[in-house]
């Protein structure tokens, strides 16, 4: 395989966003950092992939405009997927594996808080059994959390420890919405929300754009001194019923993770919107005590939807770049309850590239 | 005044769907009382049934009833429900495995606290009042009351093989209505206040120097935002146009009426609007036309504030003068 | 490792109506799905990646439905995507899956592209009304009108020309037993008496709305060594450019241009009217075969509808254009692309029963969307290619 690198990354996160939902004036700015980042400018980027959603918009066709970002004269070779910003990345990594591009520029955008959240991705659920009851994506989350408590295999104070930890990091992450942790009894001590969630257990509704530049052999040592190189990438999907599926467990996050050799990561970015999500694919990935967890604080403190997967990248990318870690891990999810999962590794070292 | 125009839209249909025969069968059953489960190749029994099996990918038709009664494997509470939820008042929302089924359902649950419910506890399907063939059939599960027997209809040991029903379930109609806060970009607000005060304004992008109308977050040439703000012309030149002689949702203008790009004069893109004021068989590619506005009483941020163009007399404009704008 | 050899070695496709009242979602794509199987003599267990194409959520009311079908599509802890490029989906998710295969990270790949329309109303779905907008247009006909007339202003084309295509695809139809219209007896004349929906484009020369479903197998080279007749992929295109930019050409888009240059140079057709033997076109009303001939270097600008009109585009003429029927015959929107890509991988294979072009060996798919500011082709051939 070719070795393909991260060499760019920019994000804005946001509580609310005042303006359209095609999210343009978000984007060019976006495309602006990755260009100062890079010293190319969009005729240097082989290929282009975006990653969002109409439902989220409200309107079909709300990714159209977005390339206007671009600046499409002359004509650009672009694709988009109905997916987190991660698998957007994933077909530019597939696209430059071909051979036929040596570069690419990704990104992904979303208002979620355009509708009521939760509400709109009950729009996500099977549509016969499911939507007509609109279960919003909290309670499914709280049906898989309960799950886990009751089987013994995490508790409130695990959950609590999560969010604490998070909201701590957080605070050295300007993009986050949501930071300050306190303690773990003082977290335990706040109401219950959705019971078995308090609200620190779920991710605050995000508005926000991400963008991602990937760089192939020499056209990534060109751009950085230490390229974060993808030496493995893997994703899969599970069943989506909430009956079929053991709710305590992800499948096809610990397919995806034994796919790639894990050995040696020191830093985990793991894309968990609810706090016992993050102990599911803790156990899933098999990620022992020292590797350091979303040291951005996570998606518990700030989770864009269709970039918060994407932005998991580009955070463990920066790790590498600055020469904190070696090797880490960045993991983003799909669907309820952790249904779909991809899981990638970047290295300062080309070697051990298991793709 | 904030920075950009908002204003509520929603975003509602009833889809028809077909259920096919899987889904249609379980219906069917909900529709005469009963629970519907599928037997997978692996033995299990599944609530509702699986469209094919998770491991031959076959089909599914091992159909069998199951129990109304059964226990929560799951719950959590909903403390803050949404719209269109089987309850607007606070509820649980349950995992259920049926007595018969091995994989459980989920469904609503009615309780008033989360202390009135546990993993564990045994429930039975509260049925609606009217039953149309639709998960909604089942309005909720509600608690056995105390010393209520605790098996139902169906003995778990001997899940009965169903036949097909007479009249098969094959549709359901599914409202979906969801509410948004729409949000125009800066730049469209820009254009839609200048229209609430009888102005068409474009903006320049400061690299390839064209004048776009609306103006733009981003010049789709060179991806820089549009700037300097130009007030134009409210004459124009009909670049090309359809006549629209069929009706569809939403419609304003009773057809036959002509629909129009006009270059306005000033602009380097036209803008899509209506020709009235002369009949459509006389509207021509190159006519000279003028805005014509609604009473100023009646305006509001938007393109309706202009009711229409009208020709204005003028002879038609070159070919060449709007060829490089079709 | 380069780009390592792909070939289409399943075609599936689902009959197509204006309502499969008969199948859920997921029963129309396993009707595709287990006919692509089928023809390539495999299983859902023998398949490594699964990808989904489809336009606009807002058809069947259902976010990313890929995931509530993942099960049923046998992608159950399998690699899933889903692809979105409007009406140019179907061929972009065909180039997706080809690329996972062509990358060498897989080698049998399953790809579905559907639209069940009836479950909505596609002219609600696409112009659902916005604060502030105006509703000017009347679906995608009032759109797509004005560009014709643009059209025939510019090429002096006949005023008829858009019926001989419609006549022309709509009798193809009656040899493909899938296709959603099969309207006998379609003439010029009958064309020309429909009703004027959105003059200049009349009634007859618009596409039905369907339901269907249309899936690939797209595998490497060692597998296809397996199979009779493979399809070999000879070049993938996608480009894209904006919906509406000042002085943008809406007949004859520049993204379609140098789409189909980079296709024909990939592919080594330096004429390309002569090297391919047929091709599938995205033709959703009439008028748009002459302007996509100009566009895609069939004909000179401003000529393409003399190929039409002196029927060198019909099964017997140099360029066989939509002998399936086309668009203008079976329209799921999401799986129209893919049809098209589909329906030339079956020529090249001969493989296409009554509505085969004798002894083809290239065949081009095309697909467009949107305003037509997005592109996917691709050419595929019967023997494997030499670059």
């Amino acid at each position: 395989m070719r070795d393909v690198a991260v060499v760019g990354f920019a994000q804005r996160q946001m509580p609310e966003f005042d303006g359209s939902p095609t999210c343009v004036e978000l984007l060019v700015p976006l495309f602006k950092e990755c260009y100062e980042q890079t010293g190319w400018t969009r005729k240097d980027v082989g290929f282009w992939c975006s990653g969002s959603s109409d439902y989220l918009a409200g309107r079909s066709f709300s990714f159209v405009q977005a390339v206007d970002a671009i600046g499409v004269i002359p004509p650009v070779n672009e694709s988009h997927v109905e997916m987190d910003l991660a698998w957007a990345m994933y077909e530019a990594w597939i696209k430059i594996q071909t051979g036929e591009v040596d570069t690419a520029l990704v990104y992904a955008f979303g208002k979620s808080s355009a509708g009521v959240l939760r509400r709109t991705l009950a729009l996500q659920l099977e549509p016969y059994t499911m939507t007509p009851l609109w279960p919003d994506t909290v309670s499914l989350a709280g049906l898989q959390a309960r799950a886990g408590i009751d089987a013994g295999l995490w508790d409130e104070r695990a959950m609590a420890e999560v969010a604490n930890r998070s909201l701590t990091d957080a605070e050295k992450n300007e993009y986050a919405i949501r930071k300050g942790g306190s303690s773990v009894e003082e977290l335990l001590a706040r109401p219950m929300y959705a019971d078995p969630l308090r609200k620190h257990d779920c991710s605050p509704v995000t508005d926000g754009a991400a963008a991602i530049v990937l760089a192939a052999g020499d056209r990534a040592r060109e751009v950085r001194d230490r390229p974060a190189w993808i030496t493995g990438v893997s994703h899969h999907v599970d069943p989506m019923g909430m009956g079929v599926r053991d709710l305590t467990r992800s499948p096809s996050a610990q397919r995806s993770g034994a796919a790639l050799d894990l050995g040696g990561v020191e830093v985990a970015e793991l894309h968990a919107p609810f706090s016992h999500q993050e102990l599911i694919l803790r156990r899933e990935l098999g990620l022992a005590d020292d590797v350091a967890i979303n040291p951005s604080g996570g998606a518990l403190t700030s989770n864009p939807m269709f970039s918060g997967g994407g932005i998991r990248v580009g955070e463990a990318a920066k790790k590498v770049w600055s020469g904190d870690a070696d090797k880490v891990l960045a993991h983003a999810t799909s669907g309820p309850a952790l249904q779909q999962n991809l899981v990638c590794t970047l290295a300062a070292s080309t070697e051990g590239n298991n793709n | 005044m904030s920075r950009t125009l908002q204003a509520p839209v929603t975003v509602a249909f009833d889809y028809t769907r077909s259920t096919g025969p899987v889904i249609g069968r379980f219906f069917s059953g909900l529709r005469d009382g009963v629970v519907i489960g599928g037997r997978t190749s692996a033995g299990e029994v599944v609530v509702p049934p699986l469209e094919f099996d998770p491991v031959t990918h076959e089909p599914t038709t091992d159909f069998v009833e199951v129990s109304s009664v059964g226990t929560v494997t799951s719950w959590t509470w909903v403390p803050e429900p949404v719209k269109a939820q089987p309850f607007d008042r606070p509820f649980a929302f349950a995992l259920v495995t049926l007595d018969g089924a091995t994989a459980p359902l989920l469904h609503a649950l009615d309780v008033t606290s989360p202390e009135d419910v546990s993993t564990g506890m045994r429930v039975r399907v509260r049925w609606a009042a009217e039953r149309t063939g639709a998960i909604t059939d089942i309005a909720c599960f509600e608690p056995l009351a105390p010393g209520e027997a605790s098996t139902g209809s169906t003995n778990e040991a001997s899940s009965q093989v169903v036949e097909p029903v007479e009249t098969p379930v094959t549709g359901v109609v599914v409202p979906v209505s969801l509410d948004y806060d729409y949000a125009a970009s800066p730049e469209e607000s820009l254009f839609y206040r200048g229209l609430n005060e009888g102005k068409i304004m474009g903006q320049r992008c400061p690299t390839c120097q064209k004048v776009y109308v609306p103006p733009r977050s981003a010049c789709p040439a060179d991806g820089t935002p549009t700037e300097e703000e130009v007030e134009l012309s409210q004459t124009g030149t009909i670049t090309t146009f359809c006549i629209v002689n069929v009706p569809f949702l939403g419609q304003k203008i009773t057809p036959p009426y002509v629909s129009a790009y006009v270059l306005l004069d000033g602009a380097d893109i036209a803008v899509l609007h209506l020709i009235l004021g002369v009949p459509a068989e006389e509207v021509r590619m190159g006519m000279r036309v003028k805005a014509v506005w609604k009473p100023k009483e009646e305006w509001t941020f938007s393109l309706e504030n202009i009711d229409h163009f009208a020709p204005t007399g003028d002879p038609d404009a070159d070919f060449d003068t709007y060829k490089h704008h079709l | 490792m380069g780009k390592q050899p792909a070939a289409i070695i399943g075609v599936g496709q689902t009959h197509h109506r204006a309502k499969r009242e008969d199948v859920s979602m997921a029963g129309l794509c396993r009707e595709a799905i287990d006919r692509a199987l089928a023809d390539a003599n495999l299983s859902l267990d023998d398949i490594d990646a699964i990808v989904v194409g489809k336009a606009p959520d807002l058809f069947e009311g259902v976010m990313m439905p890929e995931l509530f079908l993942a099960e049923a599509l046998g992608a159950a802890g399998k690699p899933l995507l889903r692809v979105h490029t409007a009406g140019s989906v179907g061929g972009s998710t065909a180039i997706v899956a080809s690329s996972l295969v062509q990358a060498g990270v897989h080698k049998r790949v399953l790809t579905v592209a559907y639209e069940k329309q009836s479950e909505s109303n596609a002219m609600w779905a696409l112009s659902v009304p916005l604060p502030f907008n105006m509703p000017v247009h009347a679906g995608a006909g009032g759109y797509f009108a004005p560009h014709v007339r643009s059209y025939i202003r510019r090429s002096q084309a006949p005023t008829h020309v858009g019926a001989i295509v419609a006549a022309k695809d709509r009798t193809n139809a009656l040899k493909n037993p899938y296709a959603h219209l099969h309207n006998e007896g379609t003439t010029v004349e009958t064309v020309l008496a429909s009703q004027m929906l959105w003059d200049p484009i009349r009634y007859d020369e618009t596409c039905p709305s369907s339901d269907g479903a249309c899936a690939l197998v797209i595998v490497d080279e060692d597998t296809a060594a397996s199979s009779p007749n493979p399809a070999w992929i000879h070049g993938t295109v996608m480009r894209s450019e904006a919906t509406t930019a000042a002085e943008r050409d809406q007949v004859n888009p520049q993204a379609g241009r140098d789409a189909a240059a980079a296709l024909w140079k990939q592919a080594g057709i330096t004429n390309p009217i002569e090297e391919i033997d047929a091709a599938e076109i995205y033709v959703p009303f009439s008028w748009f075969e002459p302007m996509w001939l100009e566009n895609l270097g069939f004909a000179a600008e401003g000529d393409g509808w003399k190929l039409t009109e002196a029927g060198e585009t019909a099964m017997d003429g140099r360029i066989p254009v939509n002998c399936s029927g086309g668009v203008l015959s079976s329209n799921p929107i999401g799986a129209s692309g893919m049809l098209r890509f589909g329906e030339a991988a079956l020529q090249v294979r001969g493989a296409a029963g009554e509505h085969q072009v004798d002894g083809a060996r290239r065949a081009l798919g095309h697909a467009y969307g949107g305003g037509s500011q997005f592109f996917a082709m691709w050419v595929v051939g019967s023997e494997k290619p030499s670059n």
